[in-house]
Parts: C-alpha cells; structure tokens; sequence
C-alpha cells in the first residue's frame, strides 16, 4: 500500500497530467529531494524556491493571478506564521474584488506533533488557518483520503490549504489508491527516487485514475451510539483505538473524521449528536480559541436541548511549544488514555 | 571571493588553543551524532565544518551580560562560537539528550540550541533568519549606552532569501542610527537539498551591504588565520565606528544538513585537517600532540555522555514552567484551563 506521502505525490501527478497543475514548488520540493517528506519526488513541474516562504505564498497568488495552477508548500507549519498577511489577501482576493479575481491554488504544508519535532516541528496550524476566511481547509487521515482530497482541491476553484499531518506522512493506510499496483515494492520502483544521483531519473506513474473526496464532507469512521467524537489527522487513528477499548467496556463511540476543517460538514456532527446526545471534540492545537470551540459554541447554540452531557474539548494544552522531551510532547498534545478517559467521562456522566 | 594573501602572525599558544577548541567542537558534535544513532536523541544539527571560523569568532568576542558586552544572536551552527567562549561538553549533551539538566531549553529544544544570559546569547529558535530582526533591538540598546559592545549575528546563507536580511540591512544602517552590529553569513552553498547558485543571483552576499555604505568582506572560512584576522578588523571596525559590518564566511558543511539526511560525512575541506597540517609544518605541534587532543576530548565526551545517562529527564508537569516571569506556582500558565 502506499504511504501518504506518494498518495499526495500521486495526486499531484494527476493534476500535472489532467488539471492543468503548472507549478509545485516551494524549499526543497524540486530535485533532488523532492520534499523534506517526499511528496513532490519526481513531479514534472516541480521546482525549488529561494528559502522565503513569504515570497511562496506570494509567487503563487501571482501565478494563481495569471491564470497557472499553483500547488505551494511550505516546509513546516511552523515556518506558516511569516505569510500570514499574505494568507488573508489570498482568502480576500475574491472577496475584495467583488468576484472578479478568484485564485485556484494549493497550498500544503506539514502539522502537528508527532516526529519528535521539538518546539519548531511541532505546531498544529487548524485554529488559526479556520481563522482565516475565503480558504478551504483540509487534512486527511489516510493516503486514500490524502489523495481523493488532493484532487478535490486541484479541481476547486477556490484557495485550498491542505495540512499535512506530519506523523502520517510515511503511513499505510489499508486501501489502495486507483491505479495504485498490488505490489508496495513495484509502486517504490515506480515512484520513489533512488538513493545517490538521481539526475537522470525519471518516475514512472501507475495509469492514476480520479478520484475525489469532496470538500466538505465528514467521514462516519465507526458507528457508535453512547457518545460522538469529532476529531480529524491523526487523531483520528488514536480515537479510534480508544474508541476500541472503550467497546470492550460496552461503551460504543460515534468517531466522525471532519477530513474539511471548512466549509466543514456541521450536518453529520449534527445527525451523529442528535443521535448519541454526547460529544467530544478532539484535536492537538492550543486550547484557549481552538477550533473545537467554535463546534463546541455551534453545538451549544444549536443542540442544547438535544445533550444528554455538556460537550466538551480535548484539545493541545495551552503552552507556548510542545518540548523535545517525549514526556513533554505525551503531556501538551492528547494522548490515547486522555481520549480514553474524556470518552468515558461523557458517555458516562448522568443525564 | 577575494583570497588573502598575508598570513597574520598567530601566537603559537594561541594557535594551540584554537586548535584545542576545534577539536572540542567536533568531538561534541560527532558524540551528538553517534547519540542520535543509538537512539538516545531524535534529531541532530550542528557545525562540522565551521570551527575554523567558529572558534575564533567564540575566542575573539567581549564576553559577559548587558550592553557592555556582545551580544549574540545565533543559527544551529554556532557550537564553535560556545564551546570557544567556554561552553561546556555537557551542557551540549544534555540538550541533545532531552535531560531536565539541560541549562538551555530543560530538555525543550533541539540540540544546539542555546539561551546564556550571563554571555548576552539570546535565545535561539529555528526559525530561519528571525535572529537578524531581533539583533538590531540589542544594537540599538547598545548604541545609545556607548561603550564598545557589540551585536553579533549569525546564520546560513540560503536563510538571506527571507526578508529578514533584508530587514537587518535596513534597520541597522539607517542614517544617523547606525548601528554596532557585526553581521554574518556563514555561507555554505547550501540550504538543506538547494544549491545556493540555483536561487541566489547576487555574486557575494555580502554585496548586498554595500548599497547601504556597510564595510563588507568575504573569506574563506575554512582557513583560520584568515577567519582570525577578518573577524580581529571587523570587530575593531563596529567597536569603534558603531557601524554594522558584514561578512560572509565561505566554510564547509562536513556531515549533510541534519540527521535528517543521515548526518553521514561528506567530501569538503575538513578545516581541522587543513589547520593540523600547519600546525604540523610549523612545528605549533606535533603528531603526537594532536592525536592526544583528539583523544581526550573524545574521552571526555563519553565520559560527558555515561553522566548525563544518570540525569534525569523533565517531568510531565514541567510543560507549565516558565510560560510567564513570576508566575511560580503556574497560576498565569494555566489561566485558560489545565
Ligand atoms: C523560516 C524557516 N523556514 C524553513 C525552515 C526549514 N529549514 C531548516 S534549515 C533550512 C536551510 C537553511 O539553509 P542556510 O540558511 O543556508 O543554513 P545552513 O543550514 O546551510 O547552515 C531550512 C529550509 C526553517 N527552519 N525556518
Ligand atoms: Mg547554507
């Protein structure tokens, strides 16, 4: 099976061969790396930008502009925070032009904890990006997700980021991308550059087919009906194993994987509510205004009555970087026993 | 690039000492390395490759705290620079090995990563090129009190493509406010997998001062004799003048980016071996001289390493600390919820 990061370059292969992708580009995309994560290996437009990721995000407002297709990464989400005036003129280009400019570009870039990234390699980015309006904002789980969402974005006409969990990126997922061969072994040949030079190397991409996950819809991962948890990325992974001690306990989770962080899919949060009457929105980013408590806020306004327990967040804690230290990062991101335990807790509290 | 031609006199004694350091330096660093591959640290980045510059740069600043004294804002390859002003192998190796004894980051940051108050070593993050807009807040302090202190910076040369250079360039040249600043450009052709002639199209980084009437030089990094006296009549320039200087460093980048590219060693001029063979040809040392140094650094890292192993590793509650000055007991920290 492939990893998430050659469903991503996968993706991207079909967009240069039938979205019209013109540029994938940004520190260290091009030869001969390919991306810190290798998810840019061997794309035919691929190229290295100077280390300026405000000049990134620029270039592919400009090249949005004059009619290109850009997908831009920045390196890290933690190297995000520079272009963050640059990131609400491309959310208010359209906006602000009365509709005359619209920009279909791609920005992606790697989030969260996870590699042991210290302070620097381990922000979360979906508070502030949901922050930013006139953006669609996605995160797979899974490379068939990565890969079905990757296409949706190159297909939408709108500004996309595309956050990357970073601890995923070198996962399996168990589902295989269409076109993907049979053989894990065969795919690497294909599509993974080799060691040492690779000047004259050259992928060979499978007869990659569409696929789309379409922005804006939830993903049901497991059905439950004592308590409903909203999380996406990779704690949707660890939801769901604590979702699967919790069943041994006869307590079954609802786990909805959000996979659009915005325009997010409040109907299935709302149905799955209505149905379990208990809540917990998961996520790794800072606690104080994270994203969980805007659903947390439409949640209260909207389904009060309908809550059998008070909808709760579990969330990063409220510190300035998650620490080296494994006991440091296990401490400020959500654990799979905090999920556990905040399951519990919900689906069990009296009425 | 301009090449020096004069060999300035070194004191024998001196040369010794440089020497000594550089050894210090590569031997933390490569006790680093092995670390990160026995699993007893996650990542490495660091400085083989630029001791010959590092280490007379460390020897050559005004060491101590307040604006009497340099301050120095630093990139992840500043282990020469600390371990010449007198920075300890365990202090180094406790950060890589995530101890609550680290004094820099208490087992928070990457390896290399210092914060000194008592040397004027301001934090340092990886972020790329943000110190050269912090180091013009501590040259314009230092302007005002007068003295000779300066403001050192230091970073890569593909972290120049942010605006942040540009920033520095502007904020420490404006007229009539200039400031005592020494700005550095550790150039090693690189920026991670990017050739540095792929994406920059000036022919010296250091040209780039010279619109802004700053002195400018570019020297070979590798050689120590020339780093020695190229950084002796800058310092002496920004102490006196209370003008920025700028000067690009060409050095070498012995083992890769990071331990993200295996850290493995690569092909470029070893600055220690080029000094050794001086060294040699001077009779400064002999054969048996440098192999004992290299030896008893590498043994006191090991040792450094079997000390720290004792340490023990910050504790869960520890994320709270240090979120607010004067907020001992976390009341601030955890304002918005624990
Ligand atoms: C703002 C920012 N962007 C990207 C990165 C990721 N990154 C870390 S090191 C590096 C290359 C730096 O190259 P250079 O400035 O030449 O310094 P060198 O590592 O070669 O000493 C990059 C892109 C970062 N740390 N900070
Ligand atoms: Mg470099």
């Amino acid at each position: 099976m492939a990893n998430m990061a050659q469903a991503i370059r996968m993706a991207l292969a079909y967009g240069e061969k039938h979205l019209g992708v013109t540029d994938v580009f940004g520190e260290d995309v091009g030869p001969p790396l390919g991306g810190v994560f290798t998810a840019t290996q061997g794309l035919r437009t691929s190229w290295n930008s100077p280390l300026d990721e405000r000049g990134i995000i620029g270039m592919a407002y400009g090249i949005a502009v004059a009619g290109g297709k850009p997908v831009a990464e920045i390196q890290f989400c933690d190297y995000i925070f520079n272009t963050i005036d640059l990131l609400k003129l491309v959310g208010n280009a359209h906006w602000g032009s009365a509709g005359k400019f619209n920009l279909p570009l791609v920005v992606m870039t790697p989030v969260g904890a996870g590699i042991h990234g210290s302070i620097y390699h381990s922000h979360s980015f979906d508070s502030i990006m949901t922050h930013i309006p006139g953006w669609k904002v996605v995160m797979p789980c899974t490379p068939i997700d990565a890969y079905g969402l990757m296409i949706a974005a190159l297909k939408d006409t709108n500004p996309v980021m595309f956050m990357k969990p970073k601890a995923l990126l070198r996962t399996k997922g168990d589902e295989r991308i269409p076109g993907e061969p049979e053989d894990e072994k065969v795919l690497k040949d294909m599509i993974d550059a080799p060691l040492g030079d690779r000047t004259n190397w050259k992928p060979r991409w499978p007869e990659l087919t569409d696929y789309t996950v379409p922005i804006g819809k939830a993903k049901i991962v497991r059905e439950g009906t004592h308590v409903t948890c909203v999380t996406y990325g990779r704690h949707v992974h660890w939801a769901k194993a604590a979702a699967d001690t919790l069943a041994n306990e006869g307590i079954s989770v609802e786990l909805i994987d959000l996979r659009t962080l915005y325009p997010y899919d409040f109907d299935a949060i709302k149905t799955s509510v209505r149905k379990t009457r208990r809540v917990v929105f998961l996520n790794e980013d800072t606690a104080v205004t994270n994203f969980g408590e805007h659903l947390l806020r439409r949640t209260t306004e909207e389904l009060f009555y309908e809550l059998d327990a008070p909808p709760r967040l579990l969330s990063g804690k409220n510190v300035p970087g998650v620490g080296l230290a494994p006991v440091l990062e296990d401490a400020s991101v959500p654990q799979i026993a905090d999920i556990e335990k905040m399951l519990r807790e919900t689906a069990t509290v009296p009425a | 690039m301009q090449k020096s031609t004069l060999r300035p006199r070194l004191e024998p004694a001196l040369q010794v000492r440089i020497h000594d350091l550089m050894v210090k330096t590569r031997c933390v660093e490569e006790r680093m390395i092995k670390m990160n591959r026995d699993g007893e640290g996650f990542f490495w980045i660091g400085a083989p490759g630029e001791e010959a510059f590092g280490v007379p740069l460390g020897l050559q600043v005004k060491k101590g705290q307040g604006p009497d004294f340099d301050y120095l804002h630093l990139h992840y390859r500043s282990s020469p620079i600390i371990m010449a002003m007198g920075g300890t192998m365990l202090d180094s190796l406790r950060q890589m090995g995530m101890r609550a004894t680290d004094r820099y980051s208490a087992g928070r940051n990457f390896t290399n990563h210092y914060a000194i108050p008592e040397w004027n070593v301001a934090p340092m993050a990886p972020t790329i090129e943000t110190q050269y807009l912090i180091a013009p807040g501590t040259g314009w302090v230092q302007r005002r009190h007068g003295g000779d202190g300066i403001t050192i910076v230091n970073g890569g040369d593909a972290g120049t493509a942010e605006g942040d250079f540009a920033s520095c360039l502007i904020w420490s040249t404006r007229p009539g406010k200039e400031l005592p600043m020494l700005i550095i450009v550790v150039n090693n052709k690189f920026g991670i997998s990017t050739s540095h002639a792929t994406q920059h199209g000036v022919r010296n980084i250091a040209d780039r001062g010279i619109p802004h009437g700053m002195q400018t030089k570019v020297i070979n990094g590798n050689d120590v004799f020339e780093s020695w006296a190229a950084i002796d009549e800058a310092m002496r320039y920004v102490r006196t003048e209370r003008r920025p200087y700028l000067l690009e460093a060409h050095v070498s980048r012995l083992n890769g980016h990071s331990s993200s590219s295996g850290a493995n060693r690569v092909d470029e001029i070893d600055c220690i071996l080029e000094f050794e063979k001086q060294l040699l040809a001077d009779k400064v040392r002999t054969d048996a001289e440098i192999k004992a140094t290299w030896e008893r650094w590498r043994d006191e890292a090991n040792a450094c390493v079997k000390q720290l192993r004792t340490e023990p590793f910050p504790e869960a509650s520890d994320i709270w600390k240090w979120t607010f000055h004067d907020d001992a007991d976390n009341t601030l920290a955890k304002a918005g919820g624990d």
